[in-house]
């Protein structure tokens, strides 16, 4: 079977962004954890360093690809095909394109001010 | 045989289907997972403000140490701890580890046992 199917591909994208998700987190609560206690000065410092803000922007990436793929399941299996999943799943993808949007934002905003 | 499909039987009374131990693992990381999408949008709230300005910062530290607060993030630790363990298992499943039936139902035991014990251990934490 071709990897271009549309399912085969969906299936392995949750799996990449979860492998990355775990990573991410335990790694981060570890850090978090280990080198606490955190004022603003040295929270600020740590999502502003380059590598940590790229971890953090592909987090979000895996995150809401995660979510997308993982909402849409859930939308495709009790929302029956039609107009209102339509919506349902056309909201969803707003939803998470805003979300997408506002954690560039939010990482882009503390690199530059 | 047309007729066939509109013949079969429809059981969906939740409250007398009894959920495998397996199914519960896979219904509750569902609902975990649907939890920790609704709460996205807090977190990048809480990440913006936190980078905005120290008073930002003390305000969003300030919300963490609100006893309600405390308590609501308690069923979110458990989303967060049930959806990585039944996570990881789906992960071993789709490498053909652990497929055996009695083998699925231990792991899923497991699983549901680790999300609460993280919980238990985050109550103790917080409170």
């Amino acid at each position: 079977m071709s990897i271009r199917a549309q399912g085969l591909r969906t299936w392995l994208w949750q799996r990449l962004s979860a492998a990355y998700l775990a990573a991410f987190l335990l790694f981060s609560l570890a850090g978090w954890i280990l080198a606490g206690p955190w004022d603003y000065v040295r929270w600020r410092a740590l999502l502003t360093d380059p590598v940590y803000a790229v971890a953090t922007a592909l987090f979000f990436a895996a995150l809401l690809l995660h979510g997308w793929v993982g909402g849409r399941d859930i939308v495709m299996d009790y929302v029956p095909a039609g107009a209102l999943r339509f919506t349902a799943l056309t909201l969803l993808a707003l939803a998470v394109i805003v979300m997408g949007a506002w954690a560039v934002v939010i990482l882009l905003l503390a690199q530059i001010t | 045989m047309s007729n066939n499909n509109n013949q079969r039987p429809v059981f969906l009374n939740l409250f007398l289907i009894r959920l495998p131990v397996t199914g519960v693992a896979s219904i509750a990381h569902r609902i975990s997972g649907a939890i920790l999408l609704l709460l996205v949008p807090l977190l990048l709230y809480g990440l913006q403000l936190s980078l905005r300005g120290p008073e930002d910062f003390a305000r969003v530290t300030g919300w963490l140490d609100q006893t309600w607060v405390r308590l609501a993030a308690i069923p979110v630790v458990w989303a967060l701890a049930h959806h990585f363990f039944a996570g990881i298992r789906f992960l071993l499943m789709d490498l053909d580890c652990g497929l055996n039936v009695n083998t699925a139902r231990v792991s899923a035991w497991l699983v549901l046992a680790a999300g609460a014990v993280t919980a238990l251990v985050a109550a103790g934490c917080l409170l």
